[in-house]
């Protein structure tokens, strides 16, 4: 089975129990036992869905249509967000938002990976893959939080940077580039929260941070699993084995050091209980910020250095 | 000594690393991949037929058009680097399995067999006409130049020990990007050496990157376009996205010189191209170009 099958026959055993409960009242007979014997099937089955998550499953649920999006995440998480828009070079990228907020009293600049909410939104979007001037507006917005002395939070949730020949001419790889090595030197709090997909450098180019978190249904890779099979096993089709060998997921990533803790999700995805993911992040967000402030300016930089320094094993 | 001189299998030139040099005499001859063990070969540019030897001497690319042959780190150091000048950095570093691909160690040894080199770059320090530098030079005869830990770590070193000795940095790419068997923590390399390359920056050292075919992905969008001053080989290839990968995209036929450095040279992003045989020279102008004045007083 899968999870939307599981989902389903979860959806369907919470139907019954509702019509039992409706037979008990009208017709006055006793279903306690059976409602309670429903509810722990119920149960059972949320948790071996859990559990039984494979990559693939998780990929699945990363790119869930319904998957609360960056700018949800930002109007739930903080008190007051300015959007603002454009790399004061060539154009306005609508796959990256980015704009001024507080959050409990304290001022942050917050820049996000867009995806769009329906077809229209996604078209709109782009599907949530930057051009390099999403990533250049990202990076002035938070050189302006450099200048004005205010941490970043980053919202990571995109396939990849955008593939295409109006990308190469402006300068994909460059626009990235420069995100990841001025990100480096930002000498305020850089802090990061991967609610999807993290695709390849196209996510790196917003992480370059002192701490990553992951919602525990998000992925975050060098690759796309189709890309991966395609690239080294000349079969695009064999997206969910490369899933498998990819440690793409946020346990996976946690064991690496890749990211620096895990959010927890409800069962079947995010988007069951937004509120309440929304305000874990939050909770993470005040605790992670407060932390952060108390460093340095030097400790912070030194600390950023150190955490990417060490990624790589040889002999 | 005439150039035609420093490919001849004998020469005592650069000691490569240990393992390398077991087999020198194998070195040498799969450097020149694209060259077929023929008499002539015809130039994929310009159509021209070619006398191998010729080719050979005029640095591997083509007497008509200087379209440029790939040529291996060896190769390029000959070229580059003052004679007897190269010290090897960090010469046996090689990969782990770090993410337990299946197959992935065997792979790596296959390649140290076939390029004689131990992984995808070379780094050290050498003079270029008498000015001391740190250098890389990626080799996309191993596994597509690809990177992985040890590309990165070699970089990161390179940069490192060139903000330390205050020397000019130059590396010549040649990859397919990131090594897709390390998975996440070749993405990771991409931080890392932007990272050291913005320490490097901040104390004012100076990076020429050397954009060589081809040059793609991962490393396109870290150091590789990263350089104060950008170069280009003429006629390389650099791109982020592969050009499938677009045509998938835009269902189209990309346009004929799409992702050179002429091309992207045009939409802004190289400072200059030269042709192989003047490489060493152009470097050699920019260091002296750098190097302060030094006062009379």
């Amino acid at each position: 089975m899968t999870i939307k099958e599981k989902e389903r026959k979860i959806e369907e055993l919470k139907l019954k129990i509702n019509e039992l409960k409706l037979m008990e009242s009208n017709e006055k007979i006793d279903f306690t036992d059976q409602i309670k014997e429903l509810d722990t099937k119920i149960k059972d089955m949320e948790k071996r869905i859990v559990n039984e998550m494979t990559p693939w499953d998780r990929v699945l649920v990363s790119r869930e249509q319904k998957r609360p999006s960056s700018l949800e995440y930002i109007n739930e998480i903080f008190d007051d967000f300015i959007e603002f828009h454009g790399d004061r070079y060539f154009g306005d990228d609508k796959a990256i938002v980015g704009g001024l907020a507080s959050i409990n009293g304290m001022n942050v600049t917050v820049v996000g990976e867009q995806k769009g909410t329906d077809t229209k939104d996604n078209i709109y979007r782009n599907f949530g893959m930057p051009t390099p001037e999403g990533y250049r507006k990202a990076l002035r917005l938070m050189q302006q939080a450099e200048k004005f002395n205010r941490p970043i939070v980053t919202f990571v949730d995109t396939p990849g940077a955008f593939c295409g020949v109006a990308a190469e001419e402006r300068g994909q790889g460059e626009a990235i580039a420069k995100n990841l090595m001025e990100m480096a030197g930002l000498k305020v709090p850089v802090l990061t929260f991967i609610t999807g997909e993290g695709g390849s450098g196209g996510a790196l180019a917003l992480a370059v941070s002192n701490k990553i978190y992951m919602l525990e249904n998000s992925i975050y890779g060098v690759l796309s699993p189709e890309g991966f099979a395609s690239i080294l096993w000349k079969d695009g089709t064999k997206a969910q084995e490369a899933a498998d060998v990819m440690k793409i997921t946020a346990n996976d990533l946690l064991s690496l050091k890749v990211i620096d803790g895990i959010i927890e999700e409800p069962v079947g995805g995010a988007h069951k209980d937004f509120i309440k993911v929304a305000g874990r992040i939050k909770e993470v967000i005040l605790r992670e910020l407060k932390e952060l402030q108390l460093q340095s300016q030097e400790e912070l930089l030194d600390h950023r250095y150190a955490r990417f320094r060490a990624f790589g094993e040889f002999e | 000594m005439q150039i035609g001189e420093l490919f001849k299998k004998n020469l005592k030139y650069i000691e490569l690393s240990a393992k390398a040099g077991e087999d020198r005499e194998e070195r040498v001859d799969s450097e020149l991949p694209s060259i077929p063990d023929n008499l002539f070969i015809k130039c994929p540019s310009c159509g021209e037929k070619l006398y191998t030897e010729e080719v050979i001497e005029n640095l591997n690319s083509c007497n008509y058009c200087d379209h440029n042959f790939r040529i291996g780190n060896v190769n390029r150091l000959m070229i580059i680097a003052d004679e007897d000048s190269f010290e090897e950095m960090d010469k046996n570093m090689t990969s782990v399995n770090t993410l337990d691909y299946p197959g992935y160690l065997e792979k790596i040894q296959g390649y140290q067999k076939s390029s004689g080199i131990t992984e995808a770059i070379v780094t050290g320090t050498c003079t270029i006409d008498g000015v001391k530098v740190v250098i890389g030079v990626m080799d996309s005869n191993f596994m597509m130049g690809s990177m992985g830990s040890v590309v990165g770590e070699k970089v990161t070193r390179a940069i490192e020990k060139a903000t330390q000795e205050k020397l000019p940095l130059i590396i010549f790419t040649a990859s397919g990007g990131a090594r897709m068997q390390e998975g996440i923590i070749s993405l990771m390399q991409m931080a890392k050496t932007s990272s050291a390359i913005k320490r490097f920056s901040d104390a004012g050292g100076l990076y020429i990157s050397v954009i060589t075919d081809p040059t793609t992905g991962g490393v396109t969008a870290s150091f590789a376009m990263l350089g104060d001053i950008i170069v280009g080989e003429k006629g390389a290839l650099i791109g982020f996205a592969g050009k499938r990968v677009i045509e998938q995209t835009i269902k189209q036929k990309l346009p004929e010189g799409f992702q050179t450095v002429e091309f992207l040279q045009e939409h802004g992003f190289i400072d200059t191209i030269v042709a192989r045989k003047d490489m060493k020279k152009l470097l050699s102008r920019i260091l002296i170009l750098h190097q302060e004045v030094e006062d009379d007083n």
